[in-house]
């Protein structure tokens, strides 16, 4: 048993690491996070050449990884620096264009930008009671419907899209590729930096992808989920550090403020739930290809979200005001860390899946 | 044990009632419900409103254009203004500087400076907290030094709350740094347009201004702004720290916030079923409601032990440190039940007419995040903590 990365795993990180402390600061992040196009174009051409979508990408499919523990080598190093590149948006896409067979070759190069549209304002997590539809219509399809906070939306070139095909028997959602300039995009940014988009399609002409795309997007949704686990821990560490530092260094009474016993077993508890989170994100990442992917998946990404949450709270309070400002780079961690909870499945939702699991087995 | 409110009480509350509904513009109600930063001109608005009724000042002696209402009356007008969506009284000249000029100020400053805190003519901010002075106040280092008539004023006051409203500004300055540091901070008033002053605004982790820093460089400050002695500052503040404390537990505002918070779950889909009926989701809601009963009960208890004693004892620690703490529930549940929903950042970028969250809930993750403040100031929950251990349980 041994739980040190591979060499290749190891650079990979160090790489992206050292490519974002020095090209990717807290200035740059924020200027690029908070305005439109919500992403630094020009970074997210450097890290592309750095191999991050390759390192996303299966060797049979023409990258170098793909693996569970691929994903968390690359999003780990982008969640330490806050970064809003669209990374996750590519990594699903990959997974899905790889399922229906499709060409790769756009997406890993970055010559087209993918999004991926599954949630619906009613169902916002999961696959369960998709409203947007697909009719026969011209060469292939024609999608009608909305998919609400799309990430990466805002900046695709072509979109992938859940959607049930009318008049099909069962009711399983396919996967259709639609191009944006034949849909309504209304991009904006999001409160912790990073941008999404409202789609609204009516009778949008759509290639079929999937015609069962339920295991294909669940897939999606699971690697989705497992990159923003690893993006929590690599942001997590960077702000239980900061924290860290703040508490030595920081006097009131005359003392360094961690000299108090209160606010040292605070710490110490962080200490001990990050390092849980940690290994729950091991697991999910080595199940990753498994049977029980899903599951492991479902039960990191509820820790993880109780877990940054916590975090982001207690990150703020042991600092005191000075974490409540913009200007404190602290802040910026614990909103990202908060609202990776509504992505892909908050805290409840993946419980729901675990308790969900019991029943079966 | 009678937890029932007197008749005049109750016919009290009914009055506050229909002043509510006769009197609170419903534009400015709407943006509270909304959670929607209020202007200069809304908060002077209301203020005018309730002055006009001679309610402004709910706590001050009729002497001095008071309500002089007692602590019950007080806490049932905070109850039915929270649920209205009225504005909260802007704390600093009227629950903050006037009862310190009323208890410690000479005559002349009362007749000068309260029917201006009324009028609205003055806004007047609070100088405190500095860079290193935070749950350490007494360390403060901003220093006035005596020169013929004046103070001459230098050092850095920071997260002085709607300071870009105000034209007037309380400090608490170092004139003495022998004995202990207690012992050598003063009170003083000082206006915002003498030279030397400058004022910057810090801003917050949701994106809002509602926090400055103030600079002070060689100010002069006539000695007549002294309140109270000179080196009597610490005394003047722990006194203010005592009526910054009515209302600490907040429960209207939470009261309220829960209400909307059951409106959202019940409107809110998820996957085919309404929020609230979901199990988990129905449990968490539960349990704040649980909590903020029982707060209800300690914060009429507590008041009660107030009005008999004439002020709240430390046991109101608990007060501040519970309200937060189920304030700051109801905020993260408000911001989970949004799902994806709440993360739109609301900015010129996101077109108004675009609905992603319920209209009522385009603000509910920045209130999240900026209420993160409220176990952080007025004495943070550890500090609170440190008074109940020491003053309470005497450990």
């Amino acid at each position: 048993m041994q739980f040190e990365a591979t060499e290749d795993r190891r650079m990979l990180a160090d790489t992206l690491n050292r490519f974002l402390s020095t090209e990717y600061g807290m200035d740059v992040r924020n200027a690029a996070a908070y305005s439109a196009p919500y992403h630094a174009p020009e970074k997210w051409t450097q890290l592309c050449e750095l191999g991050t979508l390759l390192a996303l990408t299966s060797e049979e499919q023409g990258g170098f990884g793909g693996t569970g523990f691929d994903v968390t080598a690359v999003f780990e190093p982008l969640g330490r620096a806050l970064c809003p590149e669209p990374a996750l948006p590519a990594l699903m896409a990959i997974r899905l264009l790889a399922a229906a067979g499709h060409d790769l070759e756009p997406a890993m190069s970055g010559t087209t930008t993918y999004a991926v549209a599954i949630g619906e304002m009613e169902v916002p997590y999961g696959l369960d009671g998709l409203s947007t539809t697909a009719r026969p219509g011209g060469d292939g399809f024609r999608l009608t419907g909305r998919k609400s906070v799309v990430y990466g939306g805002h900046i695709a070139d072509r979109v992938l899209v859940a959607a049930h095909r009318e008049g099909s028997a069962d009711d399983k959602p396919g996967v259709f590729a639609v191009n944006a300039k034949d849909i309504t995009v209304s991009g904006y940014g999001l409160i912790d930096g990073g941008g999404a988009a409202e789609l609204f399609l009516e009778d949008a002409p759509a290639e079929l992808l999937l015609a069962d795309g339920t295991a294909g997007l669940q897939d999606a949704l699971d690697a989705g989920a497992l990159a923003l686990c690893a993006e929590a821990i690599g942001a997590m560490d960077v702000l239980f550090d900061m924290t860290l530092d703040y508490l030595k260094t920081r006097k009131q009474f005359g003392t360094p403020i961690g000299a108090f016993q209160a606010l040292q077993h605070r710490m110490v508890d962080l200490k001990t739930e990050i390092e849980q989170a940690r290994s729950i994100t091991i697991l999910a990442a080595s199940r990753m290809g498994a049977p029980d992917q899903s599951r492991a998946v479902s039960m990191a990404k509820n820790l993880i979200g109780r877990t940054a949450q916590l975090v982001a709270e207690e990150s703020i309070q042991l600092h005191g005001g000075i974490a409540m400002t913009w200007e404190y780079p602290g802040s910026h961690y614990a909103k990202r860390l908060v609202m990776i909870d509504h992505q892909f499945g908050d805290a409840d939702y993946h419980l729901e899946r675990v308790m969900a699991a019991h029943q079966v087995a | 044990m009678d937890l029932s409110y007197t008749a005049e009480e109750t016919a009290f509350r009914g009055e506050v009632r229909a002043f509510l509904k006769a009197r609170l513009p419903y534009e400015i109600a709407e943006k509270v419900r909304r959670h929607v930063e209020l202007s200069k001109a809304d908060m002077e608005r209301w203020h005018a409103i309730l002055n006009e009724n001679g309610w402004l000042a709910a706590s001050w002696p009729k002497a001095y254009g008071g309500a002089e209402w007692t602590a019950v009356q007080v806490h049932i007008f905070d109850e039915e203004a929270a649920m209205a969506y009225a504005p909260r009284i802007v704390p600093f000249g009227i629950h903050m500087l006037g009862p310190v000029l009323i208890k410690f100020g000479t005559e002349q400053q009362k007749a000068e400076i309260l029917p201006r805190i009324l009028s609205g003519a003055d806004w007047w901010c609070q100088g405190y907290s500095e860079p290193g002075a935070g749950s350490d106040l007494a360390s403060l280092k901003t220093r006035a030094v005596r020169e013929g008539d004046h103070y001459i004023v230098n050092g850095q006051k920071t997260w002085t709350t709607l300071g870009q409203h105000a034209n007037r500004i309380f400090c608490l300055v170092r004139t003495s740094t022998d004995g202990k540091p207690q012992q050598g901070i003063s009170f003083l008033l000082v206006d915002l347009d003498t030279p030397g002053i400058e004022m910057r605004p810090i801003r917050l982790i949701e994106g809002g201004h509602e926090v400055n820093e103030v600079f002070f460089t060689d100010v002069q400050v006539p000695c007549s702004n002294l309140v109270g002695e000179e080196n009597q500052g610490w005394t003047i503040a722990k006194y203010l720290l005592t009526h910054e404390r009515t209302n600490i537990a907040g429960v209207g505002h939470s009261n309220q916030a829960l209400e909307q918070l059951k409106a959202l779950a019940k409107t809110q889909r998820r996957n085919g079923q309404r929020l609230i009926d979901n199990p988990l989701f129905a449990a968490r809601l539960a349990q704040i409601e649980i909590d903020l009963e029982a707060m209800k009960i300690t914060n009429l208890r507590m008041l009660a032990d107030a009005q008999k004693n004439g002020a709240p004892g430390p046991e109101s620690s608990i007060l501040k440190i519970k309200g937060t703490v189920i304030r700051q529930a109801i905020n993260d549940l408000a911001r989970r039940a949004l799902g994806p929903a709440a993360a739109p950042f609301p900015s010129e970028d996101l077109d108004p007419n675009l609905t992603i969250a319920p209209r009522d809930h385009t603000n509910t993750a920045a209130d999240y995040f900026n209420n993160r403040k409220i176990s952080i100031y007025g004495g943070s929950n550890e500090i609170q903590k440190n008074i109940l251990s020491k003053t309470v349980l005497e450990l």
